[in-house]
């Protein structure tokens, strides 16, 4: 499958990918409307990792394994049959947030607004290239399949 | 500390409507002109820093940004105008020589602007370069008095010896930027720029990184006053050798980069410590004349050599004597090249446009009946393919571009190379600031102008309706000057538009 690699020597650390991801998962998708009208605001479902001039952008890994869904008590965290990505059912998710816990790279945040849904990166499903790939300015991720 | 005369050079103007606080333009400043405040959860700017790269406008995803000249202006004074009195301000205020970048922004005319090209369109028709064959290929080199063959049973064979020659699929280089004044990943992109194109780039003074020396098909290396990174090796990988005279944005002086700038890296390639201020002294201590040339090219000469010089007024007999001393090319820059560091006054006040030096220096080898045993490669300020045709019509082989190569590359001109805060990675060894420069993305756009402009070239030469880069070469009969005194025409060797033969 075609997964978002990073290529950490060209990250800039300007976070224009998290911007971009916390518009795509608003309710308007609106750049503008996201951050100044829509309350709670909308989480960016990737972080972004900095020490020092070493900067990343790191999303779910959608691992082959993955322990989240393994862990997942009620069977929210699930494997896309078409895509194979790892995506939360947000109807089933009750926030017991066992896959925050067993996440070996730490992307899936707790949403503390609703405290039920974990919010991780799901690939921009619809989307031909994730915004936060289509929008790096340097290049530094890339979604491809190797 | 007292108060600062000078005045911001640059308005920050920040939309409200549109800025959303997500503080990229506070990361991505490495003036500080973007700060955030977090009691206010708004962001403030702090103009006075400001040095209008435009980093800022160009990475807001609001476009909330506009970034403008401070319109605040002095008394209207012809003499005194803004420009000088700032200068006094800010040199009353450091006591010390007035620095810049990049090549000479005074508003002196530009014969590249007063040249038109010609177009063929009955007796001698035009050609369709998308349809036809249109060759750009250059060989630079000496060239044979003549050639001397002899007959085989199938066909002939070259009895003369031929000089090396580099060969060129464009007519353009890139000229000389060292590794030290430009980023790592500045150099990588130019390298491979110039492999995936078939032309050369040029190291500058600062030696060779080992990680290029798989480029050295395409590398001249240079070898200048201070002697940085020259060693057998390095002389050995290079395709040709540079020694260089001059600069046209520096004439007369040598080159200075910082000790901050002399990185680890640095260090190893420039064979000096960490830390230390890398200074060029302005002459070669063992060139003090021709004949002094003379011994260091046949010593470089194991390998192929050819010398640069800064246009000077003086140029076409100093070139004639680098030619008669044993080089094959001769690179001459003008007063608008650049460079990552300059007084300004000797970058703004010394040298000559160049292309009166071209014109200078081709008529003059001509006349002495040398200009075969060399070939001219121009540089200094060339800002697109028809500047390339003029001089190339006046009588240039080839032409050296930087300026142009960097702003594809992302250069927005703000002529601050020399404090190393390069905010688009190139001119900077900083390494939260280097990694800007992805340089996968930079030689895409270096490949990409050179490509559209030997596009646009083949055009030109179509329309003048040649079909051969060889056949433009000093066929000043293709130029005709607008607005020119008589003895500017006459030193470009062209005629006045609307002259006829």
């Amino acid at each position: 499958m075609k997964r978002i690699y990073i290529h950490e020597e060209y990250c800039i650390g300007c976070r224009l990918c998290e911007i971009h991801c916390l518009v795509h998962h608003s309710e308007s998708k609106k750049i503008v409307k996201a951050f100044k009208e829509e309350f709670p605001r909308a989480m960016s479902r990737l972080v972004v990792e900095e020490q020092g001039y070493l900067s990343f952008a790191l999303q779910c890994r959608h691992c082959e394994e993955a322990p989240c869904v393994e862990a997942c008590i009620t069977g929210a965290m699930h494997r896309d049959p078409e895509t194979n990505a790892i995506l939360c059912d947000q109807e089933k998710c009750v926030g017991c947030w066992m896959c925050v816990m067993v996440c070996p790279f730490g992307v899936i945040k707790r949403d503390m607004e609703i405290k039920q849904v974990a919010s991780k990166c799901d690939l921009c499903q619809g989307e031909e290239v994730p915004v936060c790939v289509r929008n790096c300015p340097n290049e530094a991720i890339t979604f491809e399949e190797r | 500390m007292s108060l600062s005369l000078y005045p911001s050079e640059f308005r920050i103007e920040r939309d409200p409507e549109r800025c959303i606080v997500c503080q990229v333009c506070v990361r991505q400043c490495a003036n500080d002109c973007h700060v955030y405040d977090e009691d206010d959860d708004c962001i403030v700017s702090n103009e006075r820093n400001c040095v209008g790269c435009h980093r800022c406008a160009t990475l807001c995803p609001t476009n909330a940004i506009t970034i403008t000249q401070n319109p605040s202006d002095f008394k209207t004074n012809a003499n005194w105008t803004a420009r000088v009195i700032k200068d006094i301000y800010k040199q009353a205020e450091s006591g010390g020589v007035l620095l810049t970048g990049m090549g000479c922004d005074r508003q002196l005319p530009s014969y590249f602007d007063r040249m038109l090209l010609n177009a063929s369109q009955v007796t001698n028709p035009s050609i369709d370069p998308l349809r036809e064959p249109m060759e750009l290929r250059t060989h630079l080199g000496s060239k044979p008095e003549r050639v001397d063959f002899k007959r085989t049973g199938e066909g002939f064979d070259l009895t003369t010896e031929l000089s090396p020659q580099l060969v060129i699929d464009t007519p353009i280089l890139f000229s000389a930027m060292s590794y030290g004044s430009i980023s790592y990943n500045a150099c990588l992109a130019l390298a491979t720029a110039a492999q995936t194109v078939g032309t050369f780039y040029n190291t500058g003074e600062g030696g060779l990184h080992k990680d290029f020396y798989p480029y050295g098909e395409n590398t001249i290396a240079q070898v200048a006053s201070g002697r940085f990174g020259v060693h057998a090796e390095y002389l050995d990988v290079a395709a040709a050798i540079e020694i260089k005279i001059g600069q046209g944005a520096k004439p007369g002086i040598g080159g200075h980069l910082p000790g901050e700038k002399v990185s680890e890296e640095i260090s190893q390639t420039r064979m000096i410590p960490v830390g230390t201020d890398a200074i060029s002294p302005a002459p070669h201590h063992d060139i003090y004349s021709i004949e002094d040339l003379r011994q260091l090219i046949f010593a470089l000469k194991e390998a192929t050599g050819y010398r640069k010089i800064a246009a000077v007024h003086n140029v076409a007999p100093i070139a004639s004597g680098i030619i008669r001393a044993g080089a094959d090319i001769v690179a001459i820059d003008g007063l608008r090249g650049g460079t990552g560091a300059a007084p300004t006054m000797i970058r703004d006040h010394v040298g000559i446009p160049i292309e009166l030096a071209i014109a200078a220096v081709d008529r003059r080898l001509r006349e002495e009946g040398i200009r075969h045993r060399a070939s001219i490669i121009a540089g200094g300020g060339f800002r697109n393919s028809a500047d390339i045709v003029k001089a190339i019509a006046l009588g240039a082989d080839a032409v050296y571009i930087a300026t142009a190569a960097l702003v594809a590359m992302g250069c927005h001109l703000c002529q601050k190379c020399y404090t190393g805060k390069c905010n688009w990675g190139i001119a900077t060894q900083d390494p939260y600031l280097t990694k800007r420069l992805n340089p996968n993305i930079a030689q895409r756009r270096l490949v990409n102008l050179l490509h559209g402009w030997s596009l646009e070239i083949k055009e030109m030469l179509g329309g003048m309706g040649i079909n051969a880069i060889e056949s433009l070469r000093g066929n000043r009969e293709h130029l005709r000057g607008v607005g020119m005194t008589q003895n500017e025409l006459d030193i470009l060797g062209i005629k006045s538009a609307g002259e006829a033969w």
